[in-house]
């Protein structure tokens, strides 16, 4: 089913149309209202008239993660205070987060997105969702309730943690539906097969997982522990939180709701933009936000977009998977790692849980990586042959995906940390020293 | 005869097998032998106890990555050339030995083997007397 079919059905030229007029509208609205964009447009000789069209858009600057940094809290808001009805923060694991505030008509965009989302994986008014993000500064348990509040389906507000009441409530309750990060679901669905009651008591059916990077493997991983279909939803603070994109029935891509936040993908060297479907840094412009308006905010996130028209009817462009973020990218040995590329190949190989830690150092001015990974159960063996052969198995796979040869460490099982939140999978003990 | 032997993988850290034998003295198993196969970053200890199904389902339960194997457990007299009888008859029927070790008290000596062809080996050791 589709939630608003004519935003997501809209002819890619009436698309255009008004994601140009909105576009507008936004330029005047930062210009007027936010200082720093003023000044930055005017820098580069730029009034909000030189924007008449979607196609001026690469007039104007980009807005960096940096600045939301330097900014902070406030600086970058287009509404007052008196207009903020709330505000979310990005998990800053250095210094600052970068605060987002919504004004009421924010929060209801917000909502319909959501509902976008999740009426794209099959939720209807009738069925139950556990949201087990956390909820808190975090926008994905907030995001994920208001998504299915709007939808009218039933909300379980359950935030993340306490695994055993989570097993019980998603059995009594009958939940349909789960929301969370896919290392939780991973982490929960070890609960559900530990736990006393048998699969086929739970209605769990529908997976709706990110906040995250995550690859296929993971989600064949999750689709056969928990029994369910694993879709992605697609979100950043910065622009709103989980959201701004949604896979549907045909997983093929991920359909922004561009009629919000207008796509581009550049070249992350030198910000040109690139042909449609080639692979580059995504860029966010939101068009009808109130509260804190981007204009071409670089995400980090390398992918591309697609722009014909989807199985599922919708004519919203979709995005490819994201390869990694560039600062998710290690350079070991002055080549370029992403741990989605490690994840990819502990994911295909059946003697291993999907779980694994990086752990990059520098040994005598030499990077090293070691990766750890857990064996699974039934693949320990009581021969130190057949432990070290699949061990041999993950370095020739490693080495043939990454191009530098990894130290492969089989470590005992449920050894990796379980992240409840975001997964913490790569420990560079050269920004320690 | 036929036995099961517990095999346990663990990772070479301070403490692991420390943990393991108290677990198992807690629950009142006797070990009554071990052996531990050892590269730079795990270790494979293989163990003859009382109760192989308790001890794997309590170590299973602390989250041990263990497995139960058949291997041969051979009694002989702790004398000269008694293994050697032993060895003899299994390598003359083709049989390949993947990991063994032995333990003597008194009078007896046992040797546990772990071999690829467990029927095979039985059967060699039945013909051959050997006390298998």
């Amino acid at each position: 089913m589709i939630w608003n079919e004519t935003m997501e059905c809209m002819s890619r030229d009436d698309m255009r149309k008004l994601q140009g007029n909105r576009l507008v509208e936004s330029v005047k609205r930062v210009y007027n209202n936010c200082e720093p964009y003023r000044k930055r447009m005017q820098e580069k000789g730029l009034s909000p008239s030189d924007i008449r069209s979607l196609d001026d858009i690469v007039k104007l600057p980009f807005t960096s993660k940096k600045d939301l940094r330097d900014y902070y809290p406030f600086g970058l808001m287009s509404a007052p205070i008196s207009e903020i009805v709330r505000v979310h923060a990005s998990s800053g694991t250095t210094g600052k987060p970068i605060v987002a505030g919504y004004t009421r008509k924010d929060l209801e965009i917000w909502g319909e997105v959501g509902a976008r989302c999740f009426t794209a994986y099959g939720i209807r008014k009738q069925d139950v969702v556990q949201v087990s993000y956390g909820y808190g500064l975090f926008t994905g348990g907030l995001g994920a309730h208001s998504a299915v509040e709007t939808l009218g389906g039933t909300v379980v507000p359950m935030s993340s943690g306490n695994t055993e009441k989570q097993i019980m409530l998603m059995h009594d309750l009958g939940a349909v539906g789960l929301a969370c990060t896919p290392s939780y679901a991973l982490y929960l669905a070890d609960a559900l097969a530990d736990s006393p009651y048998p699969r086929e008591e739970f209605k769990l059916k529908i997976g709706a997982f990110g906040a995250e990077p995550w690859t296929e493997g993971m989600r064949k991983e999750l689709e056969e522990k928990l029994g369910i279909k694993a879709y992605d939803i697609y979100g950043l603070t910065e622009i709103i939180g989980p959201g701004v994109g949604h896979e549907c029935e045909f997983q093929n891509g991920t359909h922004l709701c561009e009629d919000h936040f207008y796509p581009e993908i550049v070249n992350p060297e030198t910000g040109e933009p690139v042909a449609p479907g080639e692979m580059g840094e995504l860029v966010f412009s939101t068009i009808t936000k109130e509260g804190m308006p981007l204009l071409r905010f670089r995400t980090r996130d390398l992918t591309s977009l697609h722009y014909e028209k989807c199985e599922c009817g919708r004519t919203s462009v979709r995005m490819g998977r994201i390869l990694g973020r560039c600062d998710d990218m290690l350079i070991i040995r002055g080549v370029n790692v992403f741990p989605s590329q490690v994840e990819s190949v502990i994911c295909e190989l059946p003697q291993l849980e999907p779980h694994y830690l990086l752990v990059v150092d520098r040994i005598n001015n030499l990077d090293t990586l070691e990766v750890h990974v857990e064996v699974n159960e039934a693949f320990y063996s009581d021969e130190v042959n057949k432990m070290l052969e699949i061990r041999k198995d993950v370095v020739h796979r490693l080495q043939s995906v990454l191009g530098i040869l990894p130290d492969v460490k089989l470590v005992e099982p449920r050894s990796i940390e379980r992240s409840q939140g975001k997964a913490k999978r790569v420990v560079d003990k050269r920004k320690l020293q | 005869m036929l036995i099961k032997q517990l095999s346990i993988f663990l990772e070479n850290k301070k403490g692991r097998f420390t943990e393991v034998t108290n677990l198992l003295g807690e629950a009142g198993i006797n070990m009554t032998a071990f052996t531990v196969a050892e590269n730079s970053d795990f270790g494979i200890v293989r163990l003859v106890v009382s109760e192989p199904e308790k001890a794997r389902d309590l170590l299973k339960e602390h989250r041990y990555a263990v497995s139960v194997t058949d291997v041969v457990c051979i009694q002989m007299p702790n004398v000269p050339g008694a293994l050697a009888k032993i060895m003899t008859a299994i390598n003359d029927a083709g049989v390949f030995i993947e990991y063994m070790y032995a333990f003597s008290q008194g009078e007896t000596a046992n040797v546990v083997i772990r071999p690829t062809d467990i029927d095979k080996c039985l059967a060699v050791l039945g013909r051959g007397n050997c006390g298998a």
